[in-house]
């Protein structure tokens, strides 16, 4: 990995805590175990002690929850996420320089290089993305057979419940960790994220809960999806905790990158970078990060709700004593379907990135473009109970809700317009990034069309809780989401590891990706509307060839993702093509700085003169002055 | 596209404008005649029969605007790719936007979105065709259809795993397959004695969560004698998949001797069933 | 070392390391499944099963737990409800019943169905109708319509068993039925009693469980 040989940028000042011990992921790890089995069978034996529902059931929550809490709290001891803290409080003066020492051992570190957590955030999210995708070829192999072949019914049900929910949970970072995180600052003119410890953190808790929520497997699983539905998640098994705690911290998670990355975006932009002059891409995560700090904490809640009606014996959701089921329905979407968005935006963002670069034309109707993101994020907590409409809610609340949603489908149509009037007149190249970048419309299309058979309340009874449901999630997410992501990686891939992927492999990825993604999803439509419910083991015979074909499909869109790892090792350590500065000839600040970018960025405060997409316009000056002089600083507003 | 000629959509736009809407007159019937009538949920009910109607109209929506973005994006992608390396490092129009364009787009989208809301709402009177989906516990009058008070309830209860079905009407009979009389007004009440599940008479397109605690109600009339599955679409544990169970619709001479008949075969346990409530909450409900 | 070696030695390491780890995750999912059990053949087109049911495991992983237990043509009593039946035969079950009685959530199971003669023997006494609250357990095979209730001993019984697998010795209730399997195919079967004691509405923990109170039944073509 060549982005290890950062020049060193001055002598770094041993603090006097160093002498407790070197705190990285090992430390971490240790201490986790540590806390684990002091919460387990110190603190939670104590507690449990005397409930029968705890001790006589062979399921004793409190211990495994009290384990679980206090071993996360070891591992971020360990990981060093106290030392500051102590450090201030003992009088120690404020440093940024946090374990910033070189080579590859800082990924593994907690870092305050808002790159080094970009990097971390992409092979972690990655890594979980690989296991939650081995999931779904694990769920396909399940349905070649109409009943139970290959895995039992309750192990089945986890590995849907494992799929989903770190899907979900990963891909919520897939964009906003490693490129949120890598470029915002970059972008924006900055030297670093305005809370680079939270931004650490904030990292640091997704693997966490990725590990957690795996190891609901050992603990005999959880039978509810990644909805936890209550009140049978109150009922379910021990594994149900994981997923508890592991989206909660997800939630924590969100929470923190969303209030960083606005205060970020709010107080460090450099001079000169007006809001009009904000990469698109910026403004995606701006929007997302309203998203994520306003729905995060609802969900943060909701998890805590169930876990007290689990271990305390609270009855927040028990129906027959005094809760509702309603309750958790209404508290999950209303941060469910913001959560969508917080998936779909960021990759809204990166594709109009990626447009006008390889269109060499501004991006057509850029304030629109913000005015349409802003427009998603704020509609996406309106519509919430489209997810009820057969649950049993007050049935006039229907057409109101039908309504808002369906109203979404004007700012994502905004997009599309986007696009369209960037392409119009354009010099188009046909590179990786372009390819993901196009195919994300087709495939956002087709999502956001069924989307509209969903969001009518009539048609929605019959498509409700179907494959119909799962294939236009998949369209939105995976089509959409997941497309960009790959744009975007292939596209920003020469400027955060000095490697230029393979082009030919990277087309191979993609028409594989492509072609059988829609040969994967599309015939989902059909067998939802058929009658075939999510989330089952068994299902109607005479859907059997139509599921066989969609396995055999989703194989081959498994093995797409295999020449991906094909294509990074054989860039990075066969190819070794010389890196050029900027291989996609973009108007980008990030393409002005060296590769890799320094530690600080820039070494001076940089001066915005120009949007990044003035393409064709005469005359037009470098997006940034990287040497600015006082006086230009002064005029640009610094 | 020059500043020139701004007035004006370009040759290639009208050139795209036209085959669209060659292909839209062409499809959109075509989709309406051939299409519509097949797709699901059929017409085995006034709801589906409603819900199909929905699906149409929403198909023959969304096809042109495929069709248009299909030929838009193909068009451009071709007519403006670059020719060379050299072509494709040198800069397109600086063209930022066209304001008249953009309302444009705009205004044809909230149309399109106020009509299908609009008509959404319109197929949820179920006066007609009702929707056949859950109404909750006391859906009030303008949501019920003309002859509800002369429906035939039945309720539907949900447990881990299976369906059981209550004839209140029936001396509160109890059976495991559901059975129902041909051209009759049934009221669904969906219940539930543990968790969530949810109530999916698939061809008759009715659907309606089984929340425990409560009642969810759904009114629908089957039109179409025919046996059919009914399956659970709310993840509810173990055996979710395999909560099944059989659906017939018959006519209403063979419904009264099925009642009879099963009248007879349940009569053992009949007397230690509890009297009908819309919901129950069975020992036990906590655990302890 | 060049970059080539160092390349060549980590995707050497990742594929093997992955290799392992997808095929340790994979067998974690295989092996939870219990051994299938065949039943007795003691005719043309008839078989017989032998079941019990009790209290507590009382051993391994979950001795608290309420279970089923079937017995091999070889009179081995073990710890699995995969049961493996031919088809288009009858099936005579015996279950030795050594539980005490919880009670059906919903009454409706307290009576025997889609049996031959829908009825049950209960220590020979044949028995159309079981009061909902002396239930136990109950047989139950829905797509094939069977339900058998299973009355449970009484709590003062003078030998409870306390550890599976029980014997004829200790207090126990035998029932015994015969149902007629159709198809080939894979049913489920499971039990409708709340039994599941400390878990909410009686059906968490081994009520969700194959090898405990769910199971498969196989039923093969010859």
């Amino acid at each position: 990995m060549s982005a290890a040989a950062i020049p060193a940028a001055g002598p770094v000042r041993e603090p006097w805590w160093r002498g407790l011990g070197r705190f990285n992921v090992f430390t971490g790890i240790v201490l986790g175990i540590v806390g684990y089995v002091i919460g387990a069978l110190v603190i939670g034996h104590v507690l449990s002690k005397g409930i029968p529902a705890m001790e006589e059931t062979d399921q004793n929550d409190v211990e495994f929850v009290c384990g679980l809490l206090l071993g996360i709290i070891g591992f971020l001891v360990g990981m060093g996420f106290m030392n500051y803290p102590i450090a201030r409080l003992s009088g120690a003066a404020p440093t940024l320089r946090e374990k910033e020492e070189h080579g590859i051992a800082r990924y593994f570190t907690l870092c305050t290089d808002h790159k080094v957590v970009g990097i971390q955030y992409l092979w972690g999210t990655l890594f979980f993305f690989l296991i939650a995708g081995l999931n779904a070829m694990l769920i396909r192999t399940q349905l070649l057979y109409p009943t139970e072949h290959f895995w039992s019914a309750d192990n089945y049900i986890t590995l849907v419940g494992l799929h989903g929910t770190m899907m979900m949970m990963m891909t919520t970072s897939m964009v906003l960790g490693p490129f949120g995180n890598y470029f915002v600052p970059v972008l924006i003119g900055a030297k670093r994220m305005a809370f680079p410890r939270i931004e650490a953190l904030s990292f640091w808790l997704v693997p966490v809960a990725g590990i957690v929520l795996l190891s609901a497997v050992g603990a005999k699983g959880f039978p509810t999806g990644w909805t936890g539905y209550a009140n049978l998640s109150v009922q379910a098994k021990l594994g149900m905790d994981c997923y508890l705690i592991s989206f909660a911290l997800i939630g924590i998670s969100m929470a923190l990158v969303g209030f960083n990355m606005l205060v970020t975006v709010y107080t460090m932009r450099a001079p000169g970078m007006t809001w009009t002059r904000l990469p698109i891409f910026v403004w995606a995560v701006i929007a997302t990060a309203f998203l994520q700090l306003l729905a995060a904490p609802v969900l943060i809640a909701a998890m805590s709700l169930v876990l007290m009606d689990r271990v305390v014996g609270t009855t927040f959701f028990m129906p027959f004593s005094g809760g509702s089921p309603f309750l958790y329905e209404n508290l999950f979407w209303f941060f469910g379907h913001p959560e969508v968005y917080i998936l779909a935006l960021p990759g809204f963002g990166l594709v109009l990135e990626i447009l006008p670069v390889f269109t060499r034309k501004p991006l057509w109707g850029y304030r629109l473009a913000v005015a349409g993101l802003l427009g998603v994020a704020l509609l996406s907590f309106f519509v919430w109970q489209h997810h009820l409409f057969v649950s049993g809610i007050n049935p006039d609340l229907r057409p109101f809700f039908m309504f808002t949603t369906e109203l979404i489908s004007i700012p994502t149509a905004i997009v599309f317009l986007n696009a369209m009037g960037t392409l119009w007149g354009g010099k188009i190249r046909f590179t990786v990034p372009m390819l993901f970048a196009l195919a994300f419309f087709f495939n956002f299309f087709i999502g956001g069309a069924s989307g509209v058979f969903l969001s009518d309340a009539p048609s929605d009874v019959s498509t409700h809780g179907t494959f119909f449901v799962m294939a236009h999630f998949h369209y939105t997410i995976m089509g959409g989401l997941v497309f960009a992501f790959f744009g975007g990686l292939f596209y920003w891939f020469p400027k955060m590891f000095g490697v230029h992927l393979n082009e030919r492999l990277g087309k191979l990825q993609f028409w594989f990706f492509f072609v059988f993604f829609n040969l994967t999803f599309f015939p989902l439509f059909a067998v939802g509307m058929l009658g075939q419910p999510r989330r089952v083991s068994a299902y109607a015979p005479s859907l059997q060839w139509l599921n066989d074909w969609v396995t055999a499909s989703a194989y081959v869109l498994g093995f797409s993702f295999v020449i991906f790892v094909v294509n990074v090792f054989y860039s990075c350590f066969w190819q070794r093509r010389k890196p050029e500065p900027n291989p996609w000839h973009s108007k980008g600040i990030e393409w002005q700085l060296p590769t890799p970018i320094p530690v600080d960025n820039f070494a001076r405060v940089p001066v915005i003169n120009a949007s990044p997409y003035e393409y064709g316009v005469p005359d037009a000056p470098l997006v940034a002055n990287l040497n600015p002089t006082h006086a230009e600083v002064v005029t640009a507003g610094g | 596209m020059s500043s020139d000629d701004r007035l004006k959509p370009p040759p290639e736009l009208r050139r795209i404008f036209w085959i669209w809407l060659v292909l839209s007159v062409i499809a959109v019937p075509l989709v309406v005649i051939f299409v519509g009538p097949a797709l699901p949920p059929g017409s085995a009910s006034d709801a589906a029969h409603g819900q199909q109607q929905d699906n149409t109209v929403m198909v023959a929506i969304v096809v042109p605007i495929m069709i248009g973005l299909l030929l838009y994006f193909i068009g451009s992608l071709i007519r403006f790719r670059s020719k060379d390396e050299v072509d494709g490092l040198t800069d397109g129009p600086a063209t930022a936007g066209d304001p008249r364009v953009m309302v444009l787009w705009i205004s044809v989208t909230f149309v399109i979105v106020l009509f299908l809301a609009a008509w959404g709402a319109y197929e949820l009177f179920p006066g007609e065709d009702g929707a056949g989906g859950g109404l909750g516990s006391a859906p009030i009058s303008v949501a019920l259809p003309a002859d509800a008070s002369s429906a035939l309830p039945v309720q539907v209860i949900g447990q881990q795993w299976t369906w059981t079905y209550r004839y209140p009407t029936y001396g509160g009979l109890e059976t495991t397959e559901l059975v129902l009389p041909v051209n009759q007004e049934v009221r669904f009440s969906v219940t539930s004695i543990d968790v969530i599940h949810s109530f999916w008479a698939i061809n008759l397109a009715v659907k309606a969560d089984a929340v425990p605690g409560t009642t969810n109600v759904a009114f629908v009339k089957p039109v179409r004698e025919e046996a059919s599955t009914i399956r659970c679409a709310e993840l509810c544990g173990l055996w979710h998949g395999h909560m099944t169970s059989r659906l017939r619709v018959v006519s209403p001479a063979a419904f009264r001797v099925w009642i009879a008949h099963e009248r007879a075969k349940w009569a053992p346990i009949q007397r230690y069933l509890p009297p009908y409530k819309p919901t129950y909450a069975p020992e036990p409900t906590y655990r302890g | 070392m060049s970059a080539r070696r160092v390349g060549t030695i980590l995707a050497a390491v990742l594929v093997l390391g992955g290799g392992v780890a997808i095929g340790l995750y994979v067998a974690l999912f295989l092996e939870a499944s219990p051994p299938p059990v065949q039943a007795a053949i003691v005719g043309p087109h008839q078989a017989a099963l032998e079941l019990q049911t009790v209290a507590e495991v009382g051993h391994g992983e979950n001795p608290n737990w309420v279970s089923y237990y079937s017995r091999t043509p070889g009179h081995k009593w073990v710890h699995s409800t995969i049961l493996r039946v031919p088809a288009h035969a009858l099936i005579h079950v015996t279950v030795y019943q050594y539980d005490s009685a919880t009670g059906l959530r919903n009454p409706l199971w307290g009576q025997p169905r889609g049996l031959v003669g829908n009825v049950m023997f209960v220590n020979g006494v044949p028995v159309k109708v079981l009061k909902p609250e002396l239930a136990s357990h109950t047989f139950a095979i829905p797509e094939l319509g069977v339900s058998v209730p299973l009355p449970g001993v009484s709590e003062e019984a003078k030998n409870p068993c306390s550890y599976a697998p029980c014997t004829l010795a200790e207090a126990h209730n035998t029932i015994t039925f015969t149902f007629r399997t159709g198809d080939p195919g894979k049913y489920r079967w499971q039990c409708f009693v709340p039994c599941a004691a400390g878990f909410i509405f009686g059906f968490g923990g081994p009520m969700q469980s194959i090898g405990y109170m769910d199971g498969e039944l196989e039923v093969q073509g010859s």
